[in-house]
């Protein structure tokens, strides 16, 4: 969360509240929900490693609040974050790794643990799909966001597919 | 005698072989369904594996070499070409891939056609195509001919065809297979409209985000169902609203 925080910084100075709130709103109902609390552990280490710095401000009826801006370093960090490329993400290994070594176990049986996980990404595609129905239609970066998610179990299950096509014993 | 309502649709011992160049393809080996009123069942599967044929079986496109479809209960074993062409008009609706729009006709009179077929008044069979059209989007596209529009469009005007009679069943054949990811959302949210008014649905797809509209999804390889489930729709343990994104340290 380090560096989408060091982004949201890059337009201008704001609060931890502030960029709680433009988290939420830049994502909609697929935001993650880190707390309050997150952010602002996460913003003491952004300013202990020099990347940003607060400022005390003063307000009459609450206690001070914290305006946090970016340093050159921090735009330094931020540039280099556009610079690289990101890592894909990897093949589910756990479950791979499960229906590799359910024949030596004797204690699976690879097409039920196939169907089994196909009915958990299932649910999981159709809590996507009322996800999405739910969202503000003109929220267009929370709609790739879960339309990412979607094409990723989408392929997760084709894989699957492929898994039962080669497990499944011929007649 | 069970206490469970007669199933809408009934399906036992199906079987389907198609014999072309080549060794005979098992379409079909062996298949029990049944479907009850209000259902929205999607039938996933690798391309090749059968699931259209069976879908053909179940709306009388096609005939079973074995095993016996019933419709409301009632057997339809002695169906002929024709009797199988009336209920598609009265108690099935389809929508294919490809839409299957009569081309030199407008999309209003592809609309109405089924319904004067089945011997509606013109008068109603024009009611029921405008509020179809309106509810699908398609107001102001009467004149239209299938060519002119869009695949999403088209689909939703063979959706419109589909329903003119209101048919208890509806069957749809990769309805999203030609449609960008657009159409295919659209064709998706339309589906999961009628469901929630009571329309039976039984969807093919290979297309997981259309089969979890549903919330019953048979998984079905090699000419057999491999997996017949109900959908929850229950998070699992990061689903939801909190497990879209993972947002690192």
């Amino acid at each position: 969360m380090r560096l989408p925080l060091l982004a949201l910084l890059a337009r201008g100075p704001a609060h931890g509240y502030e960029l709680r709130q433009d988290l939420e709103q830049l994502l909609g109902s697929a935001y993650p929900q880190p707390n309050i609390g997150q952010i602002y552990v996460t913003l003491g280490r952004l300013e202990k490693t020099g990347l940003i710095e607060g400022e005390e401000v003063e307000q009459s009826s609450r206690p001070n609040k914290k305006i946090y801006h970016l340093t050159d370093a921090g735009r330094e960090a931020l540039h280099a974050w556009y610079e690289e490329t990101a890592d894909e993400p990897r093949v589910r290994d756990e479950f791979f790794m499960k229906l590799a070594l359910a024949p030596q176990t004797g204690l699976a049986d690879q097409i039920a643990l196939i169907n089994k996980q196909r009915r958990q990404y299932l649910n999981t595609m159709r809590n996507l799909s009322k996800l999405a129905a739910a969202e503000n239609r003109d929220n267009r970066v929370a709609h790739l966001l879960i339309e990412g998610a979607m094409l990723h179990l989408q392929a997760d299950l084709d894989w699957l597919e492929r898994c039962q096509e080669e497990l499944e014993e011929p007649e | 005698m069970s206490d469970s309502p007669t199933p809408l649709l009934r399906a036992e011992g199906l079987v389907k072989t198609h014999y072309g160049e080549g060794a005979p393809a098992h379409a079909v080996r062996g298949v029990d369904l049944c479907v009850t009123g209000g259902e929205f069942v999607a039938v996933t599967g690798p391309s090749g594996a059968g699931k259209s044929t069976l879908l053909h079986l179940l709306g009388g496109l096609q005939r079973p070499d074995g095993g016996s479809i019933w419709l409301d209960g009632e057997c339809t074993d002695s169906y002929t070409e024709a009797r199988w062409a009336v209920e598609r008009r009265r108690r099935i609706g389809i929508v294919f891939q490809f839409f299957n729009l009569v081309s030199n006709l407008s999309v209003a009179d592809n609309v109405e056609l089924p319904a004067l077929l089945a011997g509606a008044p013109p008068k109603r069979a024009r009611a029921e195509r405008e509020a179809l059209l309106e509810e699908l989007g398609l107001a102001g596209k009467e004149r239209s001919m299938p060519g002119e529009l869009s695949g999403g469009e088209q689909q939703r005007v063979a959706l419109a065809r589909a329903l003119v009679n209101h048919p208890p069943l509806l069957l749809a054949d990769e309805p999203a297979g030609s449609l960008d990811s657009r159409g295919t959302r659209e064709v998706m949210r339309l589906l999961s409209r009628f469901h929630q008014r009571g329309q039976t649905i039984v969807l093919v797809t290979h297309d997981a985000r259309l089969a979890s509209a549903a919330d019953r999804v048979i998984s079905f390889f090699d000419g057999r169902i491999a997996d017949d489930a109900e959908l929850t729709g229950t998070p699992s343990r990061r689903v939801g609203t909190s497990g879209v994104l993972e947002l690192k340290d």
